[in-house]
């Protein structure tokens, strides 16, 4: 092999699982016709609903944004190919609660007209400025291609307070039956060294590690074969060993650098961004090519497909259309899932659409995923224990769970579960504990939202208590002022008095009355923050 | 079309609580051939019947609890816990000794607290002591391994002994029966008689007992093999015989003439069948790895503190029961760092 040996680190546990790699890797990638009509859900990645910017009947042109989403941690949304927005609606969209969610959709005309939407291809790379890039890959919708779907520019925008000195390049693939970055990889190295050399260019790292599994040798030599006179220039290509989850960001960048992402922090906190080949890829069209994210590979595979293959689609297209042009299914299909067998979801029909973060359509027959027996009590054997990447005590969390010791589920960092699914796979009890797990974290996230709901009430509450006795104790000090300045001028009739004091009385309670006002309007301001619900998009973001 | 939807992770699993079992099981049949070889027949006998008793009070318990029998009984947990009872147990113990004690263990140290998972102490454990405390004459009527015996009982001789209590015609039970190795030197040590004048019997073999020794010898590969096939993990049997070495060896080394050799403590009682398959019971022991190290020096040491100073000849047993008391406390301290954090401070 002509990777560059590297010092490797370890994770705790972790399987090695057989990987079902070869099915779908027997041809390239095959870019199958248009599907008559493309529903693009108005939110494909993680971060606030993107806004329609067209209407029914509206013409769209390839490229063109057909839903923008302006805030930080957002992407927009781009036309995949020409045609005709049929209208907004709601369709049911990957997720695994197969609720429906706005999209819009597209009657394609399959003309593939760009229109003059095709972004301004960058020139200068040279002095390619970070914030141009940042700018370049927020317009063309660009999200993580790894599954999580998270905006591209935030990971090239790093605090002020981080220096990142490591660009880590995830091209692992770890999940079983996942080939789509292997493919990307074997056929567009050039797409993503470039991507990954403009990456440099605004992060100013000192180093580059790209880490591969080395159950995917083909992948390797194209991107060394790609990489050509760079490696010097400290871009490395790594062999890992192959071993579920090395593909976890956590787990590749401790495997690559030997640091530790803290537990409620981020790769950049020790100096790391990490983006998937994919990613990268999709940076170069943008920048070079000045082609939004439109499309991905995906693969689509198991048993359930009778030709495993690898597709080019446009977002939108239905998983029906994919899994006609992988040979259809074979008789006995039992389950589809969107994601690998480890961590994708399974979904209830195929006529919901390929999103961004759509890696694997995975089809698979009964013998590959139905449980071996019922569920039996645990034995705290601790294999869990043995295998969990994140040093959790699988067993414990699940005790606490089905107890609905929620805080105590939490003392055991519930949180730091990624979900990987390697203590259930190994559970000789047959236990499904991720599924525990994300129902823990879904109770605690509805207790917490519930009791920010009922503090901000009782705080509403309170205020509004006390201004009400503020403001009758105000009236009937003005009363009382009142009632006395009448006596003062009835007693009073000594027209030489100072004529002055009244006026003045008159005058200071004015001024009180509009002091008291200001307060009032203070208190109000800070209770509408306070009752403001709290943003989730970190929490959201941990668990992927 | 539509699918009916599941959970992740898809990959079906490929162990089972019935697969765990069975290997523990494959793995004590060589030591448990071993010692019928030298202590006979009923070794078998016993065996055949623990596993019946225990069978029939799970499948009797189950039924009581209204808890599904086919995947409980065919879990095999009951099959392991009289099999190790029987283990435990002399060759000539009368059935019912092993009827009561089995029907305890699986009755009332598993069933009662809940069954398979729930259990806090080790139920074959739970069983053996009982009965030890119980009937502590039956108990103790051990037999000297046959190549030392006059005479050995064929099968049908063992099961008139075991079912009938009646020995051969001209036999009486002090004629046939001796203590075990462990027995032997604690009740001559009482006496006042050195170590190296105890040992010098041919009962006492190369190390730790004629027989005995061949008998650890072939549980402690049993348990390597369980190790070795991911079974069980090396820290508690580890820790459990390093530190029972370890003390025994300190008090040799003080004196050698009332204290006996690790080696001897090793291979002469139940240290190496208690080490790797009772103190690596799952469900009565630690379950954080750091937490079997020391669930199984704290096995290691108390077994020797009872040996050497308590009433009883072998404290394994005793000091399984006393740590798996224990484990839920160790575990609570015996955490580990999870990724990303540094070390945890633990409050009480």
């Amino acid at each position: 092999m002509t990777a560059t040996p590297h010092k490797l680190w370890r994770f705790n546990g972790g399987l090695k699982l057989p990987d079902h790699k070869a099915e779908s890797t027997q041809e390239t990638v095959f870019k199958p016709p248009l599907a008559d009509c493309l529903t693009l859900p108005l939110r494909q990645h993680i971060g606030e609903l993107a806004q329609p910017v067209v209407k029914a009947g509206d013409k769209v042109y390839k490229g063109q944004i057909i839903a923008r989403c302006d805030t930080y941690v957002g992407a927009h949304i781009h036309a995949p190919t020409s045609g005709r927005v049929r209208g907004i609606e709601d369709h049911p969209v990957p997720h695994p609660s197969g609720l429906t969610a706005p999209c819009v959709v597209i009657e394609v005309d399959g003309d593939e007209d760009w229109g003059e939407h095709r972004m301004p291809p960058i020139e200068d790379l040279q002095n390619l400025d970070p914030a141009r890039l940042r700018h370049r890959v927020r317009e063309g919708g660009l999200v993580g291609m790894g599954g999580a779907a998270f905006p591209s520019a935030v990971k090239l925008n790093p605090r002020p307070q981080q220096t990142v000195d490591t660009v880590v390049v995830n091209g692992a693939e770890c999940e079983p039956y996942i080939t789509c970055d292997d493919m990307l990889m074997r056929t567009r190295a050039d797409a993503v060294i470039q991507g990954l050399l403009l990456v440099k260019r605004a992060l100013q790292p000192r180093q580059c590690l790209i880490g591969i599994e080395d159950n995917k040798p083909e992948a390797l030599r194209a991107m060394t074969e790609a990489l050509g006179g760079e490696e010097n220039d400290n871009i490395r290509i790594v062999a890992l060993p192959s071993r579920y989850p090395t593909g976890g960001e956590r787990q590749l960048i401790r495997v690559l650098t030997g640091r530790e992402v803290p537990s409620e922090g981020l790769p950049a906190d020790v100096g790391v961004v990490c983006h998937n080949v994919g990613t990268l890829a999709n940076i170069y069209r943008a920048v070079i090519r000045g082609e939004p994210l439109i499309s991905r590979i995906v693969t689509v595979t198991g048993s359930g497909v009778q030709r495993p293959r690898n597709l080019r689609v446009p977002f939108g297209t239905p998983i029906s259309h994919l899994v006609a042009h992988a040979g259809g299914y074979s008789d006995d299909v039992e389950r589809l899932i969107m994601g690998g067998p480890m961590m994708g979801f399974a979904l209830a029909s195929d006529q919901v659409p390929i999103i961004k973060g759509t890696n694997c359509i995975l089809a698979a027959r009964s013998e590959e995923v139905d449980p071996p027996g019922p569920v039996m009590p645990c034995i705290r054997c601790g294999e869990c224990v043995r295998v969990c990447p994140a040093n959790l005590l699988p067993q414990q969390l699940y005790w606490f769970t089905r107890a609905r010791d929620f805080d105590k589920a939490q003392d055991y960092s519930l949180f730091d579960c990624i979900e990987c699914g390697c203590c259930a796979h190994v559970c000789p009890s047959n236990i499904p504990l991720v599924q525990f797990y994300r129902f823990a974290k879904n109770e605690i996230w509805s207790q917490e939202r519930e009791k920010q709901e009922a503090d901000a009430a009782r705080l509403r509450h309170e205020m509004r208590q006390e201004r009400l006795a503020r403001e009758k104790r105000e009236k009937a000090e003005r009363m009382n002022r009142k009632k006395q300045a009448l006596n003062d001028d009835s007693t009073a009739d000594k027209p030489a008095t100072a004529g002055g004091d009244p006026k003045k009385a008159a005058i200071q309670a004015a001024l009180e009355r509009a002091q008291a006002k200001k307060a009032t309007q203070g208190a109000d301001t800070t209770q509408t923050d306070q009752a403001k619900p709290p943003s989730d998009i970190g929490t959201q973001e941990k668990t992927r | 079309m539509r699918f009916k939807t599941f959970t992740s992770p898809h990959m079906s699993p490929a162990r089972s609580v019935n697969r765990v079992m069975r290997q523990v099981l494959y793995a004590l049949v060589p030591g448990t051939v071993a010692i019928a070889w030298f202590f006979g027949w009923g070794v078998l006998v016993n065996v055949l019947l623990a596993v019946t008793v225990a069978l029939a009070a799970e499948t009797l318990m189950l039924m009581a609890r209204r808890r599904p029998v086919k995947p409980f009984v065919t879990d095999l947990s009951a099959v392991v816990c009289g099999w190790l009872f029987a283990l435990a147990v002399p060759p000539l113990t009368p059935w019912w000794i092993t009827l009561i004690g089995v029907g305890f263990a699986i009755v009332v140290a598993k069933h009662l607290y809940g069954g398979l998972g729930y259990n806090p102490f080790n139920p074959a454990m739970v069983g053996y002591v009982a009965m030890v405390i119980s009937f502590p004459r039956e108990m103790t009527l051990w037999l000297p391994p046959e190549t030392l015996a006059e005479m050995a009982f064929n099968l049908p001789q063992t099961l008139q002994v075991i079912f009938l209590g009646q020995l051969p015609a001209g036999l009486t039970w002090d004629m046939i029966t001796g203590a075990t190795p462990l027995d032997r030197i604690q009740t001559e040590l009482a006496m006042d008689r050195s170590l190296s004048e105890i040992q010098a019997s041919p009962f006492f073999g190369a190390v730790a007992g004629r027989g005995w020794e061949w008998v650890n010898l072939i549980f402690l590969l049993g348990g390597l093999w369980l190790i070795q096939r991911r079974v069980i993990t090396w820290h508690a049997p580890v820790a459990m015989l390093g530190s029972l070495a370890l003390i025994s060896g300190l008090f040799w080394l003080i004196n050698p003439e009332v204290y006996a050799s690790p080696l001897f403590h090793l291979f002469s009682g139940a240290a190496i069948l208690g080490a790797f398959f009772i103190a690596t019971d799952p469900v009565s022991g630690s379950t954080t790895p750091m937490g079997r190290l020391v669930f199984g020096a704290g096995v290691g040491l108390l077994a020797y503190v009872i040996r050497a100073w308590g009433s009883y000849a072998d404290g394994v047993a005793f000091a399984i029961l006393l740590m798996n008391m224990m484990a839920p406390t160790i575990d609570h301290y015996t955490q580990p760092r999870v990724f990303g954090k540094t070390p945890a401070r633990k409050e009480g």
